[in-house]
């Protein structure tokens, strides 16, 4: 593989929409209200898009989207593989970059899945003879919730996990969430807390679960060179790997290692870095075990390490790994497919806007995204340019 | 009343097998190009692509992967069997299926006990393969 090579292209503008409960907008509307606000980010205008990269807009999702702004792209992705898509998205508009297929690429997402609430454990109606429907709906698992429920289960049993180990992200993502004004939940809450929450599919509780919320989110990326022009600092894209491993939870493998576990040595090697390199981490946490699972898979720990990894609060701020800074979809919001707010929070820390949560000098930062029922991962390694 | 629970509908790839689970058998299928069991029933093996299998009647023999206590249901459906258990089983055979833990109670589940499939009627057409523990 080559080295870095996509370190010419740059992601030039973040933004999120309004987020938390928005009845009175919809999804596309949030959706275009964070492209918006992100082009004005990169200082660049709608009529430079060429490149259009989002989905859950109907069954043609960017093709909706695109007739909604009125843009034509060169080159348009509607892929859907679930909370990672996001983070697939940079590696895809790189690679139609490189080869020269556009220039300028909107990543766009929004949902109301609070307001409309469609979020229900039963899980959407889909075609009845798809593999899922046979051989899992019938059985009653809450989704996608009980799925990783139980990945945890299996984790707590091979190598010893505890509630109170997945409590500490719970905890330590909140206190990064007491520092970013926009977050929801900004409470601080205790281990005793987070254990003493409601159990919803054992061994989760409802503070190891992420909050339903409104919201959506946008990138901007584009050529390093053309990103001069723009108003911010670039961020630069230093390594990027995608995957999935299975579309329902009975078909994965090793319910103790996720997708994350091919993404993260790819994503690394194309960096030339390690974990050790890594000054931010923003990694999915639809749940706790989903946080724990994806820390081990990309090697900042052992395989089975996870809890303790996570142990003493060294995740939280003022400890020495500084992980979900704005507050996790845990914590600050989540309108399903987080993985684009990994990205827009990597992108803040590494141009220094994050104010009283800023990591210091942080210089690389990792996003990782999750999708389905720990179905398919993203990784995006990002540095200042 | 509460809406019906989900029932399974049969396709061609899994005509077979749902009938099996109907006159209490468990059947699998194993190619006949790699050997290989696999689970669920489709018409390309997922290891070697052959086309070819035979259906085999399993042990209903396995022991618990994982499993979750679900305090909270998966719909309405399921709203009058809460808590109920949601397993993962690896059976005898080497595959694994997700059903329900039954005639367990919840404290006393553990990963790793060995359980054997029971069968349960939904309609005059389909039944249900569930799994209790066994000594």
């Amino acid at each position: 593989m080559t080295a870095r090579p996509f370190r010419d292209i740059a992601i030039v503008g973040v933004a999120e929409s309004d987020l938390g409960k928005v009845p009175d907008k919809t999804a596309i509307q949030l959706a275009a209200e964070a492209s918006r606000r992100a082009l004005e980010d990169a200082g660049l205008r709608k009529d430079d898009v060429d490149g259009l990269f989002t989905f859950g807009f109907g069954r043609m999702g960017a093709v909706q989207f695109g007739e909604y702004l009125q843009i034509q792209p060169a080159y348009s992705d509607s892929t859907v593989m679930g909370g990672s898509t996001p983070v697939a998205f940079i590696e895809h508009a790189a690679a139609a970059m490189k080869a020269g297929l556009c220039s300028v690429a909107l990543v766009a997402y929004g949902s109301t899945q609070a307001s409309d609430t469609t979020r229900r454990f039963g899980g959407q109606a889909e075609d009845p003879r798809l593999p899922g429907s046979q051989y899992e709906r019938p059985f009653g698992l809450p989704l996608p919730l009980g799925a990783y429920a139980l990945a945890a289960t299996r984790h707590m049993a091979v190598y010893g996990t505890t509630s109170e180990q997945l409590a500490e992200i719970a905890v330590a993502t909140r206190k990064w969430a007491a520092l970013n004004p926009v977050a929801m939940m900004r409470e601080p809450i205790t281990i005793q807390d987070v254990l003493g929450s409601r159990l919803i599919a054992s061994p989760l509780h409802l503070l190891d679960c992420c909050l339903v919320t409104d919201g959506g989110g946008a990138l901007v990326i584009t050529t390093r060179a053309r990103g001069r022009d723009t108003k911010t600092r670039p961020v630069v894209i230093l390594g990027t790997a995608e995957t999935h491993t299975h579309q329902i939870i009975s078909q994965m493998p090793d319910l103790t290692v996720t997708g994350a576990a091919r993404t993260g040595p790819r994503a690394f090697a194309m960096a030339g870095l390690g974990p050790a390199d890594i000054d931010a981490a923003e990694i999915y946490d639809s749940f706790t075990i989903t946080v724990l699972l994806t820390l081990e898979d990309l090697g900042f720990c052992k395989k089975g390490k996870g809890g303790a990894f996570v142990s003493g609060q060294r995740t939280a701020p003022g400890g020495n790994f500084p992980l979900n800074t704005q507050g996790g979809g845990l914590s600050y919001c989540h309108p399903g497919v987080f993985g684009i707010f990994t990205v827009i929070e990597a992108v803040r820390q590494l141009r220094g806007e994050c104010g009283p949560r800023q990591v210091k000098d942080a210089e690389v930062a990792l996003c990782h995204g999750t999708g389905g029922v720990l179905s398919s991962a993203g990784t995006a390694i990002l540095g200042i340019g | 009343m509460p809406p019906a629970k989900p029932l399974p509908t049969a396709d061609q790839e899994s005509r077979e097998f749902w009938a099996g689970v109907k006159a209490r058998q468990l059947k699998l299928q194993r190619c006949l190009g790699c050997r290989r069991f696999r689970f669920y029933p489709r018409a390309v093996c997922p290891h070697c692509l052959s086309g070819q299998a035979e259906w085999l009647a399993a042990s209903g023999k396995g022991t618990v992967y994982s499993f979750t206590v679900c305090h909270r249901p998966a719909g309405e459906a399921f709203a009058a069997e809460v808590p109920y258990i949601v397993a993962l089983i690896d059976l005898a055979e080497g595959v694994r299926v997700m059903s329900n833990l039954v005639r367990c109670q919840p404290a006393e589940a553990r990963v790793g006990m060995p359980v054997e499939a029971v069968f349960e009627d939904l309609s005059d057409e389909i039944a249900l393969y569930k799994f209790r523990p066994v000594d």
